[in-house]
C-alpha cells in the first residue's frame, strides 16, 4: 500500500469510536431493517437518579434496536458509554435482559436471533447499587441462555472501556471484537490504585494500562477474537461474519480445565508481564 | 469491617458439610465437597481467606483466579457426573457465601480475572439450568464481582438477617468516594433508597431473597441452628426444583413487583413492542 492510498483510507474512514452508542447500534444493520425499542420518546427512566439529585436519561443509557444483520434477524444492545459512565441501572440492566430474553424466545420458536452487545461501562451504577449488580447477574444468566441458540457478541470500542460486572457479560459471550483503543478487564486501574495502592497498580501510567487491558492485548492472548481498526464499515463487516459464523464449536468460557492449568503455571512472585503472556496463550490457545 | 470475612462461611461450610479442608489440588481458599443434606447429597461450595496465597491481593478472602476456577471446575464436574440423571435427581449445589470482593489485583488484571469470574458464572448458571438446584447461603459479606463469581447465580438466595451481613456492590468507603460524598451521607441515603442500603433487611425489600434467617451468633452456629438452616435449604432445594430454571424468580415476589416496578415496566415495554418490530 503507498503512502497517498494510506492516507485516503485514513481520511475515507468512517469512526465507529465517534459515534455515540445510538448510531454505533444502528451502523451494525442492513440498511432500512431496523428499529429502535424503548427509545427516549418512551421516556423509560431510572426512578432512583431524581431522588438523589442527578439527571435521569430518557433511554436510561441503554439502547435497544432489533432489525436484521446480513439478512439474519438480529438485536443490538448497547450501553452509553457519556451517561453515568454507561452504568448498569435497574432499567437499563432491565432493557438489556429483556431484549435477550426475547432474542431467546424467538431462538426457541425456531428463529435464531443474535444479539450485539456494544459495551462501554464502568460497571454497576452506584446510585442504583444493588438493583445494578442484581441485572448484572441477569444480564449473564439471560446470555448463557441465549448463547445456546444464538451468538451472543460484544463490541468493546472505546473510549470508555469495559470495566466492572459487564466485564462478565464479555466474558461469557460468544465473541469479543474490540478496537486497539479499547479495554477489558474486571477492576479498572483507578479502582485497583485506590483500593490496593499505587505500587500495584499506577492509574497515570496509560502504557501500563493498555498493555494489560488494551484490545491488542486482550485478543493477543485469545480473551477476546478480533482486533479491528477504528472504522464502522470494518466493524459491521466483523460482526456479519460472526452472525454468519453462528455458534462457535465450544464457549471459551466453558474451557475451565485449560485455563485452570494456565493459572497454574504463572509464576506470581513478581507481576506478571503482559507481552510473555501474550506469547504464552496466544498460541493453540481457545477454541 | 473486613475483620471477620471468611469465618463466618467457614463456620457454615464446616457445620454443614462437615469438614473445613480444601480439596487436594485446590487451592486453601476454596472449600468443596459432595456431603448428605436430609435424603439428598449437595455439593457445597465456600471461598474463605488465605493468608498464604500465592496471589497477593486475595490473602484477605477476595477471590481471585484460582478460586474463581476452583469453583467452575467442581461445578463442571457435578454437572457432568449428573447428566443422564433425571432434573429431580441433580444434585443440590450450595454456595456458602463470605467474600470480601473480588481480587483488586495487578496480576490478576493481567491474567485476566474478568473472564475466570465469567467462566465460574457460567458453570453456576450452566448447573442451574441443566436443572441443579442452585442455593446460596450468604453468612457473611457478598460484596460486588465477589458474589457475582461466586453465588449470585443461584436459584435461591438466603441470608442471615444480622449486621455482619452485607450484599453490596461496593464497600462503603470506596462507593463514596466515587459516588462523591461522604461515609455518613452515603448512610443517610441508604436509609431513603433500598438499592443503596448496606443494611440486608432493605436488601429483603429487592425481593431477591427466598428467606432472611436467624442465628444468635453466626459466626456459632448452634445444633438447632444447623438444623433449622439445613431445613430451610432443603425448602430452596424443593422450590427450585418446582420452579423454573432462570432467573425469573428475581421479578415475581410482591417485594420486586414494589421496588423493581421501573424496571420491570421497562420489560413489558420492550415485549409490547418488539412484537411488532
Amino acid at each position: 500500500m503507498s503512502q497517498t492510498s494510506i492516507i485516503q483510507d485514513f481520511i475515507n474512514r468512517k469512526s465507529f469510536i465517534e459515534l455515540d452508542g445510538r448510531a454505533r447500534a444502528q451502523s451494525l444493520f442492513d440498511e432500512g431493517t431496523w428499529k429502535e425499542l424503548t427509545g427516549p420518546f418512551d421516556r423509560i427512566e431510572s426512578p432512583w437518579l431524581p431522588m438523589q439529585g442527578i439527571t435521569p436519561q430518557s433511554d436510561d443509557g441503554c439502547i435497544v434496536i432489533k432489525g436484521k444483520i446480513g439478512g439474519s434477524p438480529a438485536v443490538a444492545i448497547a450501553f452509553e458509554g457519556a451517561f453515568q459512565g454507561g452504568s448498569v441501572g435497574e432499567v437499563s440492566g432491565a432493557k438489556m435482559t429483556a431484549a435477550l430474553d426475547l432474542a431467546t424466545k424467538d431462538s426457541e420458536a425456531g428463529k435464531p436471533t443474535a444479539a450485539i452487545l456494544l459495551l462501554e461501562t464502568g460497571g454497576v451504577r452506584l446510585q442504583e447499587a444493588n438493583l445494578g449488580l442484581a441485572a448484572v447477574a441477569e444480564v449473564i444468566s439471560s446470555i448463557l441462555a441465549l448463547r445456546q441458540h444464538a451468538p451472543v457478541i460484544t463490541i468493546v470500542a472505546g473510549t470508555v472501556g469495559c470495566f466492572g460486572g459487564m466485564s462478565l457479560a464479555a466474558g461469557v459471550s460468544s465473541y469479543t471484537i474490540m478496537t486497539r483503543e479499547a479495554r477489558l478487564g474486571l477492576n479498572g486501574p483507578e479502582v485497583i490504585e485506590q483500593e490496593s495502592g499505587i505500587d500495584e497498580f499506577d492509574a497515570s501510567d496509560r502504557a501500563l494500562i493498555w498493555a494489560i487491558h488494551g484490545g491488542a492485548q486482550r485478543v493477543g492472548m485469545g480473551l477476546a477474537d478480533a482486533l479491528v481498526e477504528d472504522d464502522a464499515n470494518k466493524i459491521a463487516a466483523a460482526v456479519r461474519g460472526y452472525v454468519l459464523a453462528g455458534l462457535p464449536a465450544m464457549h471459551r468460557s466453558q474451557q475451565v480445565d485449560l485455563y485452570r492449568d494456565r493459572i497454574a503455571a504463572l509464576d506470581t512472585s513478581k507481576q506478571i508481564d503482559p507481552a510473555t503472556l501474550r506469547q504464552q496463550w496466544g498460541t493453540g490457545g481457545g477454541r | 469491617m473486613s475483620m471477620h470475612v471468611g469465618l463466618r462461611g467457614r463456620a457454615w461450610f464446616k457445620a454443614l458439610a462437615g469438614t473445613d479442608t480444601a480439596e487436594a489440588g485446590d487451592p486453601n481458599s476454596v472449600l468443596a465437597t459432595n456431603a448428605p443434606l436430609g435424603k439428598q447429597t449437595a455439593l457445597f461450595l465456600c471461598v474463605v481467606p488465605n493468608p498464604k496465597s500465592r496471589f497477593p491481593c486475595v490473602r484477605d478472602g477476595q477471590v481471585g483466579l484460582e478460586e474463581a476456577y476452583a469453583l467452575a471446575t467442581h461445578i463442571r464436574k457435578a454437572i457432568a457426573e449428573d447428566s443422564d440423571k433425571p432434573k429431580h435427581e441433580k444434585r443440590p449445589i450450595i454456595a456458602v457465601v463470605d467474600v470480601k470482593s473480588q481480587a483488586y489485583g495487578r496480576r490478576e488484571e493481567t491474567a485476566g480475572i474478568f473472564f475466570a469470574a465469567a467462566a465460574a458464572a457460567d458453570a453456576y448458571a450452566s448447573a442451574r439450568m441443566a436443572g441443579h438446584p442452585v442455593i446460596s447461603l450468604v453468612a457473611g459479606q457478598a460484596f460486588s464481582g465477589g458474589f457475582l463469581t461466586h453465588g449470585y447465580q443461584a436459584n435461591r438466595i438466603l441470608a442471615f438477617d444480622d449486621a455482619g451481613i452485607v450484599i453490596h456492590a461496593m464497600h462503603k468507603e470506596a462507593a463514596a468516594i466515587i459516588t462523591r460524598r461522604s461515609v455518613a451521607e452515603l448512610e443517610k441515603l441508604g436509609h431513603e433508597i433500598a438499592p443503596m442500603s448496606y443494611d440486608v433487611r432493605d436488601y429483603a425489600k429487592l425481593g431477591l431473597l427466598f428467606k432472611l434467617l436467624h442465628a444468635e451468633d453466626p459466626q456459632n452456629p448452634t445444633a438447632a441452628e444447623i438444623t433449622e438452616v439445613k431445613q430451610a435449604l432443603a425448602e430452596a432445594i424443593d422450590d427450585a426444583r418446582a420452579g423454573k430454571t432462570d432467573l425469573s424468580s428475581h421479578l415475581e415476589s410482591d417485594a420486586a413487583k414494589k421496588t423493581r416496578k421501573a424496571g420491570i415496566a421497562a420489560r413489558n415495554a420492550l415485549e409490547a413492542q418488539w412484537q411488532t418490530a
